[in-house]
């Protein structure tokens, strides 16, 4: 702007021949300095004669020039100063045990579940052995499990996988294995996804609070941006069709290119679940901009509340707009408690991105009897009906006593109804009502009150004082231990 | 690049409405359309049987490892009480591989990696556990690295002829380039300073900034293992250009005698110098040593610790389930399973190599004097019309065709002289690679007729 305006001049006439020719010396000059910058460095800094004693080379480290990394792996080891991994961290450094160290840092940073581990482990010790080592005739035939298989999963695993999912979001929809590829966890998927979507320097808005994660998912490798696209909590943090539309405005004026939309349904970190009316309302949203839409489904089978869990699918296809825009990733990490199996999936009703993601699981696929042990552990309908009936009824239990237990202490949470967690406003406690005070309050709840919660603020939320309690890896006796550290730091504060 | 018209349009408003997919979505970098794909397309289409369809494609375009498929399963079904490998006995076990999703790795896998690689190695170079980074595959741990050492439009310098798969693992999503090091039989293909300046000279002229030399040890598709000297020399070079080493020793395992491998470990173990230590790189799996590609296990070994650190973290895309690591821990643990199967695999494959090269001797053709690997590196350059990429693609197809052989030609592998076939051998029964020999024998004696 303030470079137009002297050119104006220039060319007017006004300001003359000093401003005409300064511009284009700062032009010039800086045109250098940008050069510079760009020019690789100097290949060999350190020339050294070629001798023939080998000793000479390799004994003086002083002379020889410290090789580096790639200027995308130089952020990547950087120490983390988002809230939310630093959190993370702490915890290791003291983690609460409720028997060996109960003054311990509890951790409620992490969307994890072990409600239901009761149930898992009695089928993992009754069916694992089997479902790996046995193949159709009863024989152990190593091949099964060795060789190379297609990367994109094993049919057996795909079919399996496309039942389980459509039963866990209630047998309203169906999916159809061809459209699926199987992926190493949640992580890769959507990281697969934004490879296939957008191009280096393109952008995908993403309604706030969101998963920190995603700031590393998607912008490690890929170099697509995340624009955020700030929601309220007057809407309950539920995304609007005209902020999508302000913030793709706003990022065409700015030269963005957007490909797509990111959300998560049900959402991460506030757990309220998408209407109907707004999956339709976006998609055609997304139809009119001609974008993707990416739909991150991962808590779809911890739903607890009463409100009904939609799937894009569903709506995608009911069939009045191209549903080659639409992508869902699904994981067994929150659902089925086994992150660390890695088991993950695209769904994609584009032919050419499902190809693509194909192709590209040669970087990410999940190893072979892995995929045995969850072909017979998701085909068993039975244990499934008998789990999910209980993992659900397990969180809402959980949650009823984690948020009556808040309550009590004057302190309100979001309205939701799915996922490992509650979206929990502080603000009361911010001695600042301020991003500044937010974290301050981190940090005495880590410290003081010894309770790891991940603030808003690592999650883009605009509003300060809300912070992410994951509750589903609680005991019922460890809910009380927390109340009362959050009380006595509370009346710390306000007194 | 072929693409249809409505994909280059890059303004949103786009009335067609086609919504559009990224560079990398559409590009045909993954090589999968390339000729040689026929082969495998042929194979699937009409793979052999010994029982059912003996007179279909044989499968010779594969390095995999079935040779020692029943050292594996005695292991498995045997020293597996109770289903203890699987984790599945008692709460604790299942509990942590569950919820077990830490890049860092389970330390008892990485410590077993670490003594697995040490044995094979023949105790001549020690393996950190630490500097270990567990990913899905060796695919993944080449492209992670390549990542993390090179930017956009830099290139690593590859020697040829090289492993077909690298120019999409190593290009594909990294937009890295590959410079090749041109290697030819008149010093059986091992690289010289001399092509190593000129790699690093072409990529200097065309402006494109070199970032590191990939290497395989022992090499795919040449079947040998790379000389010590050439070891030091590589290092050299890097060290005075100031770039990275990778060595992939994904088949360091298959070495028909443990005296003529040496890894790169075993240079850089006697130099305390971190600035020269920092920039070598090891990349293995169990793919092809172990035959358990099905697995998915792959490493990163970096004697630099911010590699080691970025690596890690980034492996989140690619990790190996903790199942995977608790049940090959037990197993890469018990050194007296490990040690005999070092040992026997080696036994077996030196044979099978021994095997083809005679047979194929007898039918007058040459190979490269081998050392190690699933494969032989064979010379068919005299049955060639045209010394051209053409004239050996057309040999190919009548291999392909005719003998119903599906083998991988020179090109593909960016060999610079005509006429060079990969030929795979251990993923087969004997019975089979006799059968593939006899083909070959008739074809031969047929050409000698005219």
């Amino acid at each position: 702007m303030r470079l137009i305006v002297p050119l104006r001049g220039v060319i007017q006439g006004r300001g003359g021949l000093f401003v005409g020719s300064l511009i284009p010396c700062c032009l010039f000059y800086f045109l250098q300095l940008y050069l510079k910058g760009r020019r690789p460095p100097p290949s060999d800094p350190t020339e050294l004669p070629r001798t023939s004693s080998r000793s000479n080379l390799f004994s003086r480290g002083n002379s020889i020039g410290r090789v580096r990394v790639s200027s995308r792996a130089v952020p990547v080891a950087k120490p983390p100063d988002s809230p939310y991994y630093i959190g993370l961290e702490r915890v290791k450094t003291d983690p609460y045990d409720r028997i060996t160290n109960t003054d311990g840092i509890i951790q409620l940073g992490l969307a994890e579940s072990t409600l239901c581990f009761d149930l898992l482990q009695r089928w993992m010790s009754e069916n694992l052995m089997e479902s790996i080592m046995q193949s159709g005739d009863g024989e152990f035939d190593i091949s099964s499990i060795a060789m190379y298989k297609p990367f994109e999963g094993l049919l057996e695993l795909r079919v399996a996988f496309a039942d389980f999912m459509s039963r866990i979001m209630g047998g309203k929809v169906s999916f159809d294995p061809s459209k699926m590829v199987i992926t190493a966890g949640g992580t890769p998927a959507i990281e697969v996804l934004a490879f296939c979507l957008a191009d280096h320097g393109n952008a995908f808005l993403i309604p706030t609070p969101y998963y920190p994660g995603f700031e590393r998912d998607i912008k490690f490798r890929t170099g697509v941006e995340l624009i955020p696209v700030h929601c309220r909590s007057s809407d309950n943090f539920t995304v609007t069709v005209s902020a999508l539309e302000q913030a793709f405005n706003q990022a065409r004026k700015r030269g963005s290119k957007v490909s797509g939309i990111l959300f998560s349904n049900p959402s991460n970190p506030v757990g309220n679940i998408l209407s109907r009316e707004t999956l339709h309302d976006i998609l055609k949203f997304a139809q009119e901009k001609n974008i993707h839409v990416i739909y991150d489904e991962i808590f779809a089978g911890s739903v607890y509340g009463e409100k009904e869990f939609v799937s894009m699918a569903e709506i995608a296809d009911s069939g009045d707009v191209d549903k080659s825009r639409v992508h869902i990733i699904y994981a067994l990490s929150k659902d089925l408690s086994i992150p660390g199996f890695r088991a993950g999936v695209i769904y994609s009703f584009h032919e050419d991105v499902v190809s693509a993601a194909k192709k590209l699981m040669r970087f990410s696929s999940v190893s072979v009897p892995v995929q045995r042990i969850l072909i017979s552990l998701l085909s068993d309908v039975r244990f499934i009906e008998e789990y999910m009936t209980a993992h659900r009824q397990r969180i809402r239990d959980k949650h009823v006593r984690f948020v009556e237990g808040l309550k009590q202490l004057g302190i309100p949470c979001a309205e939701s109804g799915g996922g490992l967690y509650c979206w929990v406003d502080m603000s009361s406690l911010l001695t600042s009502y301020s991003e500044k005070g937010e974290l301050e309050l981190f940090e005495k709840l880590l410290t003081v009150a010894k309770i790891n919660a991940t603030p808003g603020t690592a999650c883009f939320c605009i509003e300060p004082g809300w912070f992410r309690c994951c509750f589903t890896a609680l005991a019922d006796e460890d809910i009380p231990v927390i109340m009362d550290r959050i009380r006595q730091l509370a009346e710390s504060i306000r007194s | 690049m072929g693409l249809p018209l409505m994909m280059e349009r890059s303004s949103n408003n786009n009335n067609n409405n086609v919504v559009e997919l990224s560079r990398v979505a559409v590009s045909d970098t993954h090589g999968e359309d390339s000729p040689y794909f026929a082969g495998w397309k042929a194979y699937d289409e009409n793979p052999y049987d010994e029982t059912h369809n003996p007179s279909g494609v044989i499968q010779m375009g594969l390095a995999e490892n079935q040779v020692s498929f029943d050292l594996l399963e005695t292991y498995l079904e045997k020293k597996n009480p109770e289903g203890s490998m699987w984790g599945s006995k008692g709460a604790p076990g299942f509990r942590e591989n569950a919820l077990f999703q830490d890049y860092h790795g389970l330390k008892t896998f990485r410590q077993a990696m670490a003594s697995f690689m040490e044995q094979i190695r023949g105790g001549k170079s020690r393996f950190d556990p630490d500097r270990i980074v567990l990913t899905a595959g060796a695919t993944a741990a080449n492209e992670l690295l390549t990542f993390i050492l090179a930017d956009p439009n830099d290139a690593l310098l590859v020697p040829t002829p090289y492993y077909p798969g690298f120019d999409r693992d190593l290009r594909w999503r990294t937009g890295v380039k590959i410079v090749p090091i041109h290697c030819d039989s008149s010093n059986n293909f091992q690289i010289t300073p001399e092509a190593l300046e000129s790699a690093y000279q072409t990529a200097r002229d065309a402006n494109i900034r070199v970032r590191g030399v990939l290497i395989t040890n022992p090499s795919n598709p040449l079947g040998a293992t790379v000389q010590k000297k050439v070891l030091e020399d590589l290092l050299d070079f890097c060290v005075r250009k100031n770039i990275h080493l990778v060595s992939d020793e994904i088949y360091s395992g298959s070495v028909f005698h443990a005296s003529e491998f040496t890894s790169v470990a075993e240079i850089v173990e006697n130099i305390d110098d971190v600035s020269v230590k920092e920039r070598v790189h090891i990349v293995y799996s169990l793919s092809k040593d172990l035959g358990l590609p099905g697995f998915r296990v792959g490493t990163i070994y970096s004697y630099s610790d911010n590699v080691v650190k970025t690596a890690r973290r980034m492996s989140s895309f690619t990790l190996v389930s903790s199942q995977t690591q608790h049940m090959l821990a037990s197993m890469l643990s018990d050194v007296e399973f490990t040690e005999n199967y070092i040992r026997i695999n080696r036994e077996r494959l030196r044979r099978r190599y021994e095997t083809i090269v005679e047979g194929l001797k007898k039918a007058g053709i040459e190979c490269l004097k081998g050392s190690a690997g699933l494969f032989c590196w064979m010379n068919l350059g005299f049955l060639l019309e045209k010394k051209t990429k053409d004239g050996e693609l057309q040999l190919w197809d009548v291999i392909l065709k005719e003998l119903k052989l599906n083998i991988s030609p020179g090109t593909s592998c960016h060999c610079s002289e005509f006429g060079w076939f990969r030929v795979c051998f251990a993923n087969m029964s004997e019975n089979t690679l006799e059968i593939a020999l006899k083909r070959i024998h008739e074809f031969m004696d047929r050409r000698r007729k005219f």
